[in-house]
């Protein structure tokens, strides 16, 4: 295949960037996404070019490092698929393909395609854990857990925290991954006793992060690689309005 | 946002609900409009009622306005940098159309009151005869103002559509089966709303309301 790729080039945090556009040649349609921009890497290096920086790490659609959006689409034109997951037969040969980095306040971008979301730690270290005693490991069974609360909250911890809701929300609001995370502890026996306080400290934290607010568009489930759904949006609110009345 | 669209969309219900009194004819509709005055009588003076909920649909919208100016001032701050190249929409329509869709609605809400209420704008703007004002005014040859408002109302349409499910959202609907009885739910009040409102519009038009 070839193609036409227009990419965002910025050398570092502080510089001004703009789109550069370049031709790939010679792309198998069964190549990732990102083999492409290694194809179109390696060529750069060898005509002495600085290769374009991207994020990735396992590709294969489990670490949520890689993530760029793709002629204005995070992750690019598949439902539920990362990045690297993105095969080229999904294009057309001759395309011509936007590569941007995911854009927020709240995500500066530190070279190209690589952003930082450190602000999504900052969320997780707000509240998104249990306070537990270490030790041995209990046993499975010590705590029983209902089977429907397990799957809802494996479905929930299924995020990967890649940042692509964030990238879709017209806000740059970052309440579907934040939910997820309330969600997925305050739907498991051992999340209860920190529920309250959890929920009122990850909102507190994502906006602090300057995340823009919720209004419940829905563009983030769509992008969403793991499909996280939005009624967890609705627990947290649900949530955090019983803790706002405790607190 | 919630509380407020919630206050709000009651009364666009009782509002639409009252103006299918004007099939009844001329003298139930004033009656009707006459009556509005003296709720509450005698425990409260005349038109006192009128005012008080005039009060509470000021303070309503004012109070829905600025949620939504600080929710769109957050929106632009936490995305400093445009995209080069975005899809205009790929949620729902309805959702993205909320701040422009209210925009226009609240300049028709300032027109719509200098017709009807006022009778500023109206060509009969009789106070007391709002049965002759309403057809004076979707007049054919005033085909431009019953367009108008036939676009206000189903911006009215679109903009509850969206803003009942995300009420629900927001005051804690979080069930997959809810998602969808709230989504049905808005999809059918705003259809029953905007046909509710279009067919007086529509009756002065054919001739069944003169
Ligand atoms: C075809 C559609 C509509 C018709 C025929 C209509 C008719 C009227 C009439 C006759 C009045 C005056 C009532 C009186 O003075 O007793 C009125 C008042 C009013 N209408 Fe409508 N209306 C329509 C749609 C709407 C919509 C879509 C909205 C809001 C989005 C709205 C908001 C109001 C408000 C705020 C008042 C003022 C109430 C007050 O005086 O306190 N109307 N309307
Ligand atoms: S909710 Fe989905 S889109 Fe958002 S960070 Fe988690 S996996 Fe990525
Ligand atoms: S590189 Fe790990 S999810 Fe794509």
């Amino acid at each position: 295949m070839n193609l036409k790729l227009r990419v965002w080039r910025q050398h570092g945090p502080d510089e001004s960037g703009r789109m550069v556009t370049y031709a790939v040649e010679g792309i198998s349609p069964d190549a990732s996404f990102l083999e492409m921009l290694d194809v179109l890497n390696e060529k750069l290096i060898l005509d002495g070019e600085d290769p374009i920086a991207f994020d990735h790490d396992c590709r294969e659609g489990i670490c949520g490092m890689c993530g760029m959006m793709i002629n204005g689409v995070a992750h690019g034109p598949e439902r539920a698929t990362t990045t690297c997951q993105l095969h080229m037969r999904h294009f057309a040969d001759g395309d011509t393909i936007d590569v941007e980095p995911w854009r927020a306040a709240a995500f500066p971008v530190v070279k190209d395609l690589v952003v930082d979301r450190g602000a999504f730690d900052r969320i997780i270290q707000a509240g998104g854990y249990i306070t537990a005693p270490t030790g041995a490991a209990p046993d499975a069974h010590a705590t029983p857990v209902p089977k429907p609360d397990a799957d809802a909250a494996f479905e929930a911890a299924t995020c990967i925290g890649c940042g692509a809701c964030v990238a879709a929300c017209p806000n740059g609001s970052a309440m579907l991954f934040t939910a997820a995370k309330v969600g997925h502890l305050g739907l498991l026996p051992q999340g209860q006793p920190e529920r309250g306080a959890r929920v009122l400290n990850m909102v507190a934290a994502q906006d602090d992060a300057g995340f823009g607010g919720c209004t419940n568009a829905g563009e983030c489930t769509t992008v969403c690689p793991k499909g996280i759904p939005l009624t967890l949006i609705g627990r947290l609110n649900s949530d955090y309005r019983k803790a706002l009345r405790k607190s | 946002m919630a509380t407020t669209g919630i206050l709000l969309v009651l009364f666009l219900y009782v509002h639409m609900a009252g103006n299918l009194k004007i099939f009844f004819g001329a003298t139930p509709f004033d009656h009707y409009a006459h009556w509005l005055r003296t709720i509450g009588e005698p425990l409260l003076p005349q038109q006192w009622y009128l005012w008080i909920q005039r009060t509470v649909l000021t303070v309503a919208v004012i109070g829905h306005i600025a949620a939504a100016t600080i929710l769109a001032r957050r929106a632009r701050r936490a995305r400093p940098v445009r995209y080069a190249h975005r899809p205009k929409v790929q949620g729902s329509y309805a959702a993205r159309t909320m701040r422009w869709g209210g925009v226009i609605i609240l300049l028709f809400v300032v027109y719509h009151i200098l017709d009807l209420t006022t009778g500023t704008l109206n060509p009969v703007g009789s106070p007391g005869h709002p049965y002759a004002n309403v057809v004076a005014d979707f007049a054919p040859h005033r085909w431009y103002v019953t367009l108008f408002y036939a676009l206000a109302v189903v911006a009215v349409g679109a903009h509850l559509r969206h803003g009942i499910f995300s009420a629900a959202r927001t005051l804690g609907q979080r069930g997959a089966r809810g998602e969808h009885v709230a989504r049905v739910t808005a999809l059918v009040l705003s259809i029953v709303l905007v046909a509710g409102f279009l067919s007086v519009p529509f009756a002065v038009i054919t001739g069944l309301v003169n």
